[in-house]
């Protein structure tokens, strides 16, 4: 069985991104989105968790009773979340005061459980490296555009604060939309990231009902076979 | 003698929601007159400026939608929700206050779940609720009523009113804000509720407010004659508002406001006539009714005396709302020839 290499990306990205389509993660993805660069941290770190557990699990895969399996993916992926978080400890130690409890709940993150038990524990090592990649990129994407609309409309700012990730190089990456903003704080409390969300999976529900429109048009040979033929009650069934 | 012979259904004319929707309107009309007569232009400029809002968005939605434009834009529905909001704001509410607010109303809360009938929530305190927890300072700059400032009614002129929603703020601003009665009693320190009344300019003054609640509440009875909507919502809400509010006055009048305060004061009358009574997001069956009314004001009581914010009708009605399908499915009447069905836990057989 060759690995569609191909289709693990389109799906990580966009069919079956794990925000959008999935829905899973919404704690932090509802939570610490006010800003882009808490998306952006957010992003990365349970990127690299995502990595790390799909390529360990990946690994192990044959040794793993089936009864004991979640216990033991929950003890790879914390001890994950563990490294990361003393490594934002020492490195960004001002973001870890921001998300603060949301890194050690990325143990609990729906996304990186659901990787781990769906994909990582069955497919070979280089799918699951490329799957748990995709997925995090996927899922910080998600994040990144949401903590951009949220910032924008709620703090009239865009990468306020990128300093604190990106170090004294990115000290003035503030771009000011509006200058004299009063603050909308309806799109920093959560229920702005519902409504945010909300509309962006409208969104990809509309490129996504065009982009099937489009190829129906293309093809339109298929469209020509009926689809519902009635169901002959008596008489003969050829 | 011949008989007429008719058949059922004996109704006298269709009632168009159109119909219903300018009755409603209409209705609204005294609470709008004590408004301005009260509290001066700024009102009737909301009302304008919020309606002309309203069905621009509505008719971009519906284009949006592919949906008839001209059957939907005219039942109504989009000025009586404008007219609501408009009310429900404060008099001098800035014109972006009010842009924001009927957006929301009428894009995310009504045509984003469908159109009229299919929004789960009552637009109108969607986009109150809305505005109140994204701009506190805005929401809270009421003016006080004018029959406070030197001899007579000596009431803003409309240019100056026009300017000061459409311009700056600053010119005159200070001078009319003012507190509401609900604020000044929540923050009266550590005063008796019976020196509050006696220390608080805004509380001697507490009988503008009283007399815009009557001016709803003519409003709501002319509904009620009319038999736009039944009296189980609004008498529910209104009797468990007062009945819990006498209860702890009772125990305790240096601590609790009087019932009066609380059925007159605030949104009280507007919510319980013109929002709680919405046929879309409210409870169906009369036996619903009353309980969504009496959550509503039960809500409210809670709220204002031990939560955060002095007024709680939108909140509690947007509560409610949430609860509306299931008081529906444990109220739902017996149909005839039927026995009733249980409802709840199965028992174990």
């Amino acid at each position: 069985m060759s690995i569609d290499y191909r289709k693990i990306t389109l799906d990580g990205l966009w069919h079956n991104n794990p925000a959008l389509v999935q829905l899973l993660g919404l704690c932090p993805l509802l939570a610490v989105t006010a800003s882009v660069v808490n998306s952006i941290s957010l992003g990365i770190a349970s990127t690299l968790v995502l990595i790390g557990s799909n390529l360990t699990i990946s690994t192990f895969r044959k040794f793993v009773p089936d009864a004991v399996r979640l216990p033991i993916f929950v003890m790879i992926i914390a001890s994950f979340v563990t490294c990361i978080e003393l490594l934002m400890q020492a490195v960004t130690y001002e973001l870890y005061q921001i998300l603060g409890i949301f890194i050690p709940l990325i143990v609990t993150n729906c996304v990186i459980m659901g990787r781990a038990d769906a994909f990582a524990s069955k497919n070979p090592v280089s799918a699951s490296l490329l799957d748990g990649a995709m997925m995090g990129v996927g899922f910080t994407i998600v994040l990144v555009i949401l903590g951009g609309l949220r910032e924008a409309l709620g703090s009239g700012t865009l990468f306020a604060d990128m300093h604190l990730l990106f170090g004294p190089m990115a000290n003035n990456w503030t771009i000011v939309l509006i200058d004299d903003y009063k603050g909308f704080l309806f799109a920093i409390l959560p229920p702005g990231a519902f409504v945010g969300l909300g509309l962006l999976i409208a969104l990809k529900n509309i490129i996504d009902k065009r982009l099937k429109d489009r190829l129906l048009a293309n093809a339109p040979t298929q469209s020509e076979i009926p689809i519902n033929k009635r169901v002959r009650v008596t008489g003969h069934i050829s | 003698m011949a008989l007429i012979r008719i058949t059922s259904p004996h109704v006298h004319k269709p009632t168009s929601t159109a119909g219903i929707m300018r009755l409603v309107i209409l209705a609204t009309l005294p609470g709008i007159l004590a408004m301005t007569f009260f509290f001066g232009w700024g009102t009737l400029i909301n009302i304008v400026w919020a309606s002309a809002l309203a069905i621009t968005f509505e008719a971009l939605c519906i284009r949006a939608r592919n949906r008839p434009l001209s059957f939907y834009l005219r039942d109504n529905s989009a000025i009586l929700t404008a007219v609501l909001i408009a009310l429900a704001l404060p008099p001098f509410a800035p014109w972006w206050l009010t842009a924001v607010a009927v957006f929301v109303a009428i894009v995310i809360a009504k045509q984003l779940y469908g159109g009229i009938g299919q929004n789960p929530f009552n637009p109108a305190m969607v986009a109150y609720a809305l505005v109140l927890i994204s701009f506190p300072v805005e929401m809270t700059r009421w003016t006080a009523p004018f029959m406070l400032y030197g001899e007579g009614w000596n009431i803003l002129a409309f240019t100056d009113t026009f300017s000061l929603i459409f311009g700056s703020w600053v010119e005159h601003a200070d001078a009319f804000t003012s507190a509401t009665p609900l604020d000044e009693m929540r923050h009266r320190g550590g005063l008796t509720t019976e020196e509050a009344w006696r220390a608080s300019d805004v509380l001697a003054n507490v009988g503008a407010w009283h007399a815009v609640s009557a001016a709803y509440a003519m409003g709501g009875v002319l509904l009620l004659y009319k038999k736009i909507f039944s009296w189980h919502t609004p008498a529910a809400f209104l009797l468990s508002l007062g009945g819990i509010a006498t209860f702890f006055y009772i125990i305790s009048p240096d601590t609790y406001a009087d019932p009066f305060f609380h059925l007159t004061v605030g949104g009280t009358m507007l919510g319980a006539f013109f929002i709680a009574t919405d046929p879309v997001s409210s409870a169906t069956s009369n036996k619903g009714k009353i309980w969504f009314g009496i959550g509503i004001g039960s809500l409210i009581y809670i709220i204002r005396t031990w939560g955060n914010y002095p007024d709680a009708v939108a909140f509690s009605i947007l509560l409610m709302n949430l609860a509306a399908p299931f008081i529906d499915q444990y109220t739902q009447p017996r149909a005839y020839g039927h026995k009733a069905s249980k409802r709840g836990m199965k028992e174990k057989i």
